[in-house]
């Protein structure tokens, strides 16, 4: 097991804030997002990592990982669109944003995309209202946004896509 | 207009050390570092200061509170975890003037006497994240962090710690269940975090705003900033209008002003024609009158709370039927879920202001939705279930035709 967990890129990152922090239960909400952020989801093998490394049990990590919106199991795609649906943003029309950005990508109800480019959340408030409507595409910030501003911007990211693996 | 924690956010690079030196920072800490902690609490005392998370609650006698108490260690933990719709205050500070933070939070650890700091941030502060932890790095090298901090007898470690998404972990006790690595999950109080905060150890918590008043009160002395402002509640607040208005944004402006002056003097008047405002976000009740004064008591006696400053203007081309009905959908998926009144009470209510927002909504129903809120404020365990249902019943006692008219005849 310990051998295979080399091959994840999560793995050093997993080990340096475990240095840092200790082996302490502490460390595990950073470890996680780390996690998160280097496979773009919480694999089993890094939670069988982390129950064997800082001794917490499985469904204790399981239960920290539903817990919080940034935390998934489920792979996210390349790009994590973020969209603010809550009262600025909503007064300033997020609703239609999240249309646009529906349709843009065809979602047709799912998370994220079969190709695994995109996926798309609403979420609560990004602290952006003072340029509602907003959303973040990963950790770039877009906002005050309208139903075209928004089709130009998803144009643009599958037009840098199609560059180099050939999608759309 | 006096500004103090805005005063210097238009100088060049103010995120790096040596200009936030070359501006005055850190000489607040040089002077609270040669008195006795005992007097920077007594100085912050006179000062009046009082936490603008959205409690109001008196600084200096929560620090004084955690440093009596016998059991250690001791932490300061500050709330960066702003997450209340309409806030976006602490961000401001953080991103443009992040060592004001850091040196506020040296000096309220010595104050309290304890050797280790949190900055619990919520974790979609990605650039504002990273700012902070340059400062640290820059603080620690030039010896405002460490051991025996510029000479003095006092070490010191600040530590930034992210959070995932989750809006209930600004509530203090829910922030401390985090940083120890489990589900934010609101705890029984009392005990209060003054006596069991932070690993079960006396723990000072406070908002990055609040904080970052800290150094001007040492540097200007607490009579001074007890001046400023509304005599009830002194200072300057930082209010976060957005909503329908001109210009939104973030305006540091004396306690005591009105909702008129905030939304046409600065905001740019009201896109359209206002109809009501939400001073503290969405947990917030409605007002109508714009000649409410903004500080804490006199929004209170408007029936509403100022809160953290959240101020979102409602024009009159908007429902307020599904302004109540967008306020509940963030409570439905912010509730922790560990208490049944938060739980079920907000899954309820969104349920019935659905039936309404589609134009299917019963008479009796409204009464349900007021009796709901009322035993949802009594039994919820944490301030957000207490509060999820105030845009609701405000929104119904003030708005009641507009619910008529959405019930199916």
């Amino acid at each position: 097991m310990k051998s295979e967990g080399l091959r994840h890129a999560w793995k050093p990152k997993v080990d340096g804030i475990i240095r840092e922090l200790g082996k302490t239960r502490n460390a595990l909400l950073p470890c996680l997002e780390a996690v998160q952020q280097e496979a773009g989801c919480i694999p089993q093998e890094a939670i069988t990592y982390l129950r064997e490394t800082i001794e917490v049990p499985s469904v204790d990590i399981y239960g920290v990982i539903t817990f919080y919106g940034m935390l998934t199991t489920e792979k996210q795609g390349k790009y994590v669109i973020r969209v603010c649906d809550s009262l600025p943003c909503y007064l300033n029309g997020s609703r239609e944003i999240i249309e646009a950005l529906e349709d843009e990508l065809g979602m047709n109800g799912r998370d994220t995309t079969p190709d695994g480019m995109f996926t798309l959340e609403r979420v609560a408030c990004l602290g952006l209202c003072d340029k509602a409507p907003a959303m973040i595409i990963n950790e770039e910030i877009h906002g005050d946004l309208n139903a075209e501003k928004v089709r130009g911007i998803i144009g643009m990211k599958k037009k840098e896509e199609c560059g180099w693996k050939g999608y759309y | 207009m006096e500004r103090i924690l805005l005063k210097d956010v238009d100088i060049p690079n103010l995120c790096e050390i040596d200009v936030y030196i070359d501006s005055g920072g850190y000489k607040a800490l040089e002077k609270a570092l040669k008195m006795t902690p005992k007097e920077v609490i007594e100085e912050v005392k006179r000062s009046r200061l009082v936490g603008r998370g959205g409690a109001a609650f008196p600084t200096g006698l929560k620090w004084e509170f955690t440093r009596k108490e016998k059991d250690e260690p001791k932490f300061l933990v500050c709330n960066a975890d702003e997450g209340e719709p309409g806030t976006f205050k602490d961000r401001v500070l953080m991103k443009n003037n992040p060592h004001l933070l850091v040196e506020a939070m040296v000096i309220g650890g010595y104050a309290i006497g304890a050797n280790k700091g949190v900055i619990y941030i919520r974790g979609e502060y990605f650039e504002e994240i990273g700012r902070l932890n340059k400062a640290i790095k820059e603080a620690r090298e030039k010896g405002y962090i460490g051991e025996g901090i510029l000479g003095s007898g006092f070490s010191y470690e600040l530590q930034v710690y992210r959070g995932a998404g989750a809006y209930v972990c600004g509530e203090e006790s829910a922030l401390f269940e985090s940083l120890e690595g489990g589900r934010g999950c609101a705890r029984e109080r009392p005990p209060f975090p003054a006596q069991y905060g932070f690993m079960g150890k006396p723990t000072a918590i406070n908002n990055v705003e609040t904080l970052c008043n800290v150094p001007a009160i040492i540097n200007n002395g607490g009579e001074w900033y007890s001046r400023i402002g509304s005599p009830a509640s002194p200072g300057t607040k930082f209010f976060c209008l957005s909503g329908h208005v001109n210009k939104p944004g973030v305006y540091e402006l004396p306690t005591g002003i009105t909702l008129r002056e905030l939304i046409e003097e600065y905001g740019g008047g009201v896109k359209g024609e206002f109809k009501a405002s939400l001073p503290g976000g969405v947990s917030s009740s409605l007002v109508t009158d714009t000649d409410v004064k903004l500080d804490y008591k006199s929004v209170a006696d408007a029936g509403s709370m100022l809160g953290s400053g959240a101020v979102i203007v409602i024009n009159s081309s908007t429902s307020i039927v599904d302004v109540a009905k967008s306020c509940i959908e963030f409570f439905v998926r912010e509730s922790c879920g560990q208490c049944v009144p938060c739980r079920e009470g907000t899954r309820r209510a969104n349920e019935i202001l659905g039936r309404f927002a589609g134009g299917k909504g019963k008479v009796e129903d409204i009464d349900l939705l007021l009796e709901l809120g009322e035993v949802m404020y009594d039994t919820a365990r944490c301030g957000l279930g207490q509060a999820a249902m105030n845009a609701t019943i405000s929104a119904i006692k003030m708005f009641k035709d507009e619910f008529m008219g959405r019930v199916e005849s």
